[in-house]
């Protein structure tokens, strides 16, 4: 198998740079939501946080 | 390590790379479909009986939405094909090339298993099953199974649509009674006399896609003959609430004035020959206004008070 790199491999455009770069950033956004909402949520629960009704 | 395709090799060729915008991935949550979810999932949370604090009213109204939009997604993953060919969906993600068929595939996925697992951890355990029961039913049975193979698709397939309300109760009481069955029936019946004026006046898109819609498969007088039927089914369940003693005066005066404007739309459109196509649009969008106003109304007289006290405890 050829571990080598043939040539510049794929060189993205400016425009899908920046459609990249905009997903990126709105993946980053929502795992910081749901880290708050865990966070908030434990807050809120407390030690009930550990009980799950049905 | 790159969750961002940067081009992949498909049958023997190099994807291009994405140009995806996070637009692009909004609309495959069907926006419009999800606040009508968010919107009947709030009812049921605000007219259940008992206390839940608001982050975690917040947190389910959040799990319901993402997961009715993750169904949307798996919807559009699977439909590609057939929205291509329909001028309703033609200018879809998928169907446009700006999101490619496996990128909406994780996208749906990925929601999907963070809603129900999120709910569940978060609200409870019978409020994530509805969750997962519904995203099933939606996918699969109705978009995978019925759509393409019964006129009897969007009747049966029409259950997805109404089991937020259910949803919200249960993410409150984490139990189930007869009330929120009852909106889950009046979404339920809802439901085709809605769908069906609009495939009337789309009928040609539908054939295009092959898609066995009631007027397509049985024809225009069938269809108006069966949204006329079950517009007299929705009526008597959208007043219900009243003589059950679920909601009060207001509640049914609305349902009684709005149900006879359902009704006398579904007589026009029952006897109207061709051009159906007006009086279809004025049920289509009576039909959204009726149902609206039903559920506001609920909320306001049954559970305004309620869920103001909730959020000020």
């Amino acid at each position: 198998m050829n571990e080598q790199p043939d040539g510049e491999g794929i060189v993205l455009t400016e425009a899908q740079k920046r459609a990249r770069r905009s997903r990126s950033i709105a993946i980053a956004v929502s795992l910081a939501a749901l880290v708050i909402l865990f966070y908030v949520m434990t807050l809120v629960k407390g030690p009930m946080v550990l009980i799950r009704p049905i | 390590m790159s969750l961002v395709s940067e081009g992949a090799e498909f049958n023997g060729t190099i994807a291009e790379p994405s140009l995806a915008t996070v637009g692009d991935y909004l609309a495959l949550l069907k926006p419009r479909v999800m606040s009508l979810v968010i919107f009947t999932a709030l009812v049921g949370l605000a007219v259940a009986p008992g206390p839940i604090h608001p982050v975690t009213a917040f947190t389910a109204l959040l799990c319901i939405a993402v997961g009715a939009g993750a169904s949307g997604a798996l919807n559009m993953w699977y439909d590609a094909d057939i929205d291509a060919l329909m001028t309703r969906t033609a200018r879809r993600p998928l169907p446009m090339g700006r999101i490619q068929p496996g990128e909406a595939l994780a996208f749906g996925l990925t929601l999907s298993a963070f809603a129900v697992v999120v709910l569940g951890l978060l609200v409870n355990v019978l409020s994530a099953a509805l969750l997962a029961f519904t995203i099933f039913f939606y996918v699969v049975v109705y978009t995978m199974w019925l759509k393409r193979s019964t006129p009897q698709n969007i009747v049966i397939g029409g259950a997805a649509g109404a089991f937020p309300p259910m949803i919200g109760w249960a993410a409150v009481t984490g139990s189930m009674s007869f009330e929120p069955i009852l909106l889950f029936l009046i979404i339920f019946f809802w439901t085709p006399p809605h769908f069906w004026a609009l495939a009337l006046y789309r009928t040609d898109d539908f054939k295009r896609a092959g898609i066995p819609m009631m007027p397509v498969v049985k024809g225009d007088a069938t269809t108006r003959l069966q949204i006329l039927l079950y517009t007299l089914l929705v009526v008597p369940l959208g007043i219900a609430p009243w003589p059950l003693g679920y909601a009060g005066a207001l509640y049914g005066t609305v349902s009684v004035v709005t149900g006879l404007g359902m009704l006398v739309l579904a007589v026009q459109v029952f006897r109207e020959r061709r051009p159906v196509e007006r009086a279809c649009r004025h049920l289509f969008a009576f039909s959204i206004l009726y149902l609206f106003l039903l559920f506001a109304v609920l909320m306001i007289e049954r559970g305004w008070g309620g869920l103001i006290a909730r959020l000020t405890a």
